[in-house]
């Protein structure tokens, strides 16, 4: 209408139709259908946690039953972990920047790409219809006993669908690892990559390394139920710790599938917004391969109160603490690239900061659950749904957010409206504190985990209710930026190839890039990162 | 590059050969009675047999090194998910090495 | 490899129908295949690895138990059903040769089909065997009888582990077959040749690792009675 000038073809445009979108091979459009995706189990998680914290306004079990509860929290933890978390940056900005940034037209196997959205899609609707038939009420850990010979609600229908969606994420793994190992640009050596790839990179690792182990174990679980097999069933001699070990060894190395892709992105906007190159480019890069691998040798830490031996406590106890020296890496690598950079604040980097900030305050935290005696006390309480939500809405969802911010001119090729996205990188940041640090007290109080219930003692009542509205203030902040940028999307100004001003392959393509990304194969004869000074200015 | 490795057919024969006698040893040694070396010489035979196919019939002794260190990775992730498991399971106390009651819990509640 | 993207992206080349558009060249997309292949190869071994895990916790905890409950699997039946996947792993080597040559269509579709006869025999022995044990009691659940009452507990662990060791496996070559079907259908209309026979050869390594699994196997959950 307002142009009838022809506009040039980019992703979106290039072809029309449900089929060109549901039988897409463009990387683009399918992180597209992935955004959409993760955003509505988000949602779904997100109405589990208002759930919960309605229930915690008082002490007295009002609201739900505690067989009820107990479903909430399964739900919020199924639905977040594994169909949000897991997936969120990697299928959708990952999907969407891995062939960019390094100057490939797509993905090595984009049928294989199209496939893992749908195999998502099918777990997720299994587990949505486990939900709606009745819900399961394990937690979303499955331990056993519990799980194979108790619970008499949906357990089997709900690990199918993680199942499923668990080769989902092996796919986008593998597809990764081999795209950054064959589809390089010329001139894009190893040292070259963004540091956005190397954490996509460590994150691919652990996705195709541990994700098996946890889909086979749930297939145990499932094998037990149905089958009667005995895998973990003490009644014949089988022991349930077991299936602890298994479920850890992936479940434990999935928290840094969640939070290296979001360092990734931190990388490149403390880069981006600082206009210099980050420190210690070779040590940030290399820290995601270590905290990828160290990943896979602690998970033991999650089973100080099971019957784990005292030994392999300790030695996991003493693994643990080895995690903090790639993480404090990144952090302090991070705080030197700001020292004398050009720092500007868009919304963007406000993520960035709060998840400097707050991951730092989730992974010290972490450190006090590494040391046996400690997690005594604290294990199954509040202060550990404090410190893993500190590290995976501090750190992994404000970097979602955050690179959303981000790269939302170059995917939708329109400029958002600032002030709105400052106010709500604020209204997150408030609320975010406001929910989850009383609960640090709280489980220092002793308050456990998992109850619908609690005693009127030392002011824990005060407390959450303090949460309880953080939750409502974190709603807003996320819920915000909804509206407005589906409404840049529309009506936004165009945002030109590079409206930030920064560096990297995706920003020297056109807003919204073409199909095949570049017009021609882009060659590559620079470090990433390279500011110059007349960026400086900008 | 990997591209275009082929094999030779004869070797591949002899290999066929090669992973025959294996088996038929690795049944035979079953009924010689060594006590705790069975375990181990069978999965020595069986790891032979792997790495022949491996090397020969996979052909990863010609393939690039970036793909014979990817593969190897994953016995690599296999075996810090047994040695840390069995981390706990050999220092247990009152469980180690078979003391676990045979008859399981509920025979001796 | 990104140093061959460089020596191609300078000039033109002729484009092979079977190139994919975001690939640069044939040899691009068949490492990335084959290095996928091999990565996909990874992820089994780890999918296996969580039973084999399951299996070493087991066998250390009861050792006479898995003696007492293996002696109920056929040696002779197990040792057959090996040398029958040996043997399609011949005759997958031979037909990714074949198509690596470029041989006939003939020649490519008797070794694929070859494979899938030897694939078949397998699973038809493994069927015998699976009836054996239904009509013996010896699947686990509440049928579950053991003649010797000390490991009528401990005996379904050692089947479970069984069941799911060898029914994965087993579902493993159910797949392979119907992509050795497809592939047989397509070497029959001669699509595979010396220069493109890439979904052979990957194939290939599919199969070959189905054998390597039941390498294993066939040890650890057949070979254990001879022991007593």
């Amino acid at each position: 209408m307002e142009a009838s000038i022809a506009k040039p073809t980019n992703y979106l445009n290039a072809t029309h139709g449900a089929a060109s979108w549901f039988l897409t091979k463009d990387h683009k459009r399918i992180a597209l259908l992935y955004l959409i995706s993760v955003s509505i189990f988000f949602l779904m998680g997100g109405v589990f946690a208002s759930l919960i914290r309605l229930e915690l306004l008082t002490p007295a079990g009002d609201f739900v039953s505690s067989e009820t509860y107990n479903k909430f929290f399964t739900m919020h933890g199924v639905m977040m972990v594994f169909f949000f978390l897991i997936p969120s940056i990697p299928a959708t900005l990952g999907n969407f920047l891995v062939p960019m940034m390094i100057g490939a037209k797509d993905l090595a196997f984009p049928r294989i790409n199209l496939l893992s959205w749908y195999i998502y899609l099918v777990g997720g609707l299994m587990a949505v219809s486990a939900m709606v038939m009745g819900g399961v009420d394990t937690g979303w850990t499955f331990y056993t006993p519990y799980s194979t010979a108790v619970s008499n609600t949906h357990v089997v229908m709900t690990g199918v669908g993680i199942f499923i969606a668990g080769f989902s994420s092996i796919l986008t793994g593998f597809n990764f690892i081999v795209t950054i190992h064959t589809m390089r640009a010329p001139g894009m050596t190893w040292m070259r990559l963004p540091l956005f790839i190397w954490a996509h990179y460590a994150a691919s690792l652990i996705m195709i390394m541990g994700t098996p182990v946890i889909a086979v174990t749930l297939l145990m679980v499932v094998l037990e139920r149905v089958l009667h097999f005995g895998f973990f069933d003490p009644t014949r001699g089988g022991d349930p710790v077991l299936y602890q070990h298994l479920f850890w060894f992936y479940s434990h190395p999935a928290v840094y599938i969640m939070v290296l892709p979001g360092m990734g992105v931190i990388s490149e906007l403390i880069a981006g917004f600082s206009r210099k190159p980050v420190f210690g480019y070779s040590f940030v890069a290399v820290s995601s391969l270590g905290i990828a691998f160290v990943g896979f040798l602690v998970w033991g830490h999650h089973m100080f109160t099971s019957s784990q031996s005292i030994y392999a406590g300790l030695i996991f106890s003493f693994l643990s603490y080895l995690v903090a020296i790639p993480s404090a890496i990144k952090v302090f690598n991070w705080t030197a690239t700001l020292y004398k950079g050009s720092i500007s604040w868009e919304s963007p980097m406000l993520y960035a900061m709060g998840f400097i900030g707050l991951f730092t305050i989730g992974g010290l935290t972490g450190l006090f659950l590494s040391a046996i005696g400690l997690d005594l006390h604290l294990h199954d309480g509040y202060f550990v749904v404090a410190h893993f939500h500190y590290v995976m809405v501090g750190g992994t969802l404000l970097a979602y957010l955050g690179g959303l911010h981000f790269w939302w001119p170059k995917i939708t090729g329109k400029l958002y409206y600032e002030p709105f996205a400052k106010v709500s990188a604020v209204i997150v940041f408030v609320g975010f504190n406001l929910t989850f640090f009383p609960q640090f007290i709280l489980g220092y109080m002793g308050m456990p985990r998992r109850y619908h219930q609690y005693p009127e003692i030392d002011g824990w009542q005060v407390l959450n209710v303090l949460s309880t509205a953080g939750a409502s203030i974190l709603a807003l902040g996320v819920i915000l930026p909804a509206f407005y940028l589906t409404y840049s999307w529309f009506k936004g100004p165009p945002a030109g190839p590079n409206p930030w001003g920064v560096t990297g392959l995706e920003w020297e393509t056109a807003s919204p890039p073409p199909t095949a990304n570049f017009e021609e194969t882009p060659i590559v004869t620079r470090p990433p990162y390279a500011f110059t000074n007349e960026d400086a200015h900008v | 590059m990997s591209g275009h490795i082929i094999g030779n057919r004869f070797t591949y024969f002899l290999v066929f050969i090669a992973l025959m006698v294996g088996t038929a040893v690795t049944v035979a040694v079953t009924y010689i009675h060594l006590g705790w070396l069975n375990l181990p010489l069978a999965l020595a035979i069986a790891t032979t047999k792997a790495v022949l196919v491996i090397m020969f019939f996979m052909h990863l002794k010609d393939h690039p090194k970036l793909i014979k260190v990817t593969f190897a990775a994953a016995f690599f992730f296999f075996a810090i998910l047994v040695a840390h498991t069995l981390s706990d399971y050999l220092s247990r106390e009152g469980h180690g090495m078979q003391t676990y009651p045979a008859s399981g819990l509920v025979a001796n509640p | 490899m990104s140093e061959v993207h460089a020596a191609l992206a300078d000039h033109g080349h002729e484009h092979h129908p079977r190139l994919q558009h975001h690939f640069d060249s044939l040899e691009q997309q068949l490492y990335a295949s084959t290095f996928g292949m091999w990565v996909f190869l990874v992820t089994e071994v780890l999918f296996f690895g969580g039973l084999f895990m399951a299996y070493i916790v087991y066998r250390i905890w009861y050792p006479d138990m898995f003696v007492h409950a293996s002696s109920h699997l056929s040696v002779p039946l197990g040792t057959f059903n090996t040398a029958v996947l040996i043997g399609s792993s011949l005759t997958m080597a031979y037909a990714v040769n074949a198509a690596q040559r470029g041989a006939r269509p003939r020649e490519q579709v008797i070794w694929l089909f070859g494979t899938m006869v030897l694939g078949a025999i397998f699973l038809g022995v493994k069927v015998i065997e699976y009836m054996d044990k239904i009509t013996h009691h010896l699947v686990p659940g509440p049928n579950f009888h053991f003649e010797d009452p000390a490991y009528q507990a401990t005996a379904q662990i050692y089947y479970s582990l069984y069941f799911a060791l060898t029914g994965l496996h087993a579902s493993h070559m159910i797949v392979g077959m119907v992509i050795l079907a497809i592939l047989a259908y397509k070497a029959a209309k001669g699509q595979f040749t010396a220069e493109w026979y890439t979904p052979v050869e990957i194939m290939g390594l599919y199969w070959h690792f189905v054998d390597l699994v039941w390498i294993f196997l066939f040890p650890l959950l057949y070979l254990i009675g001879g022991a007593h």
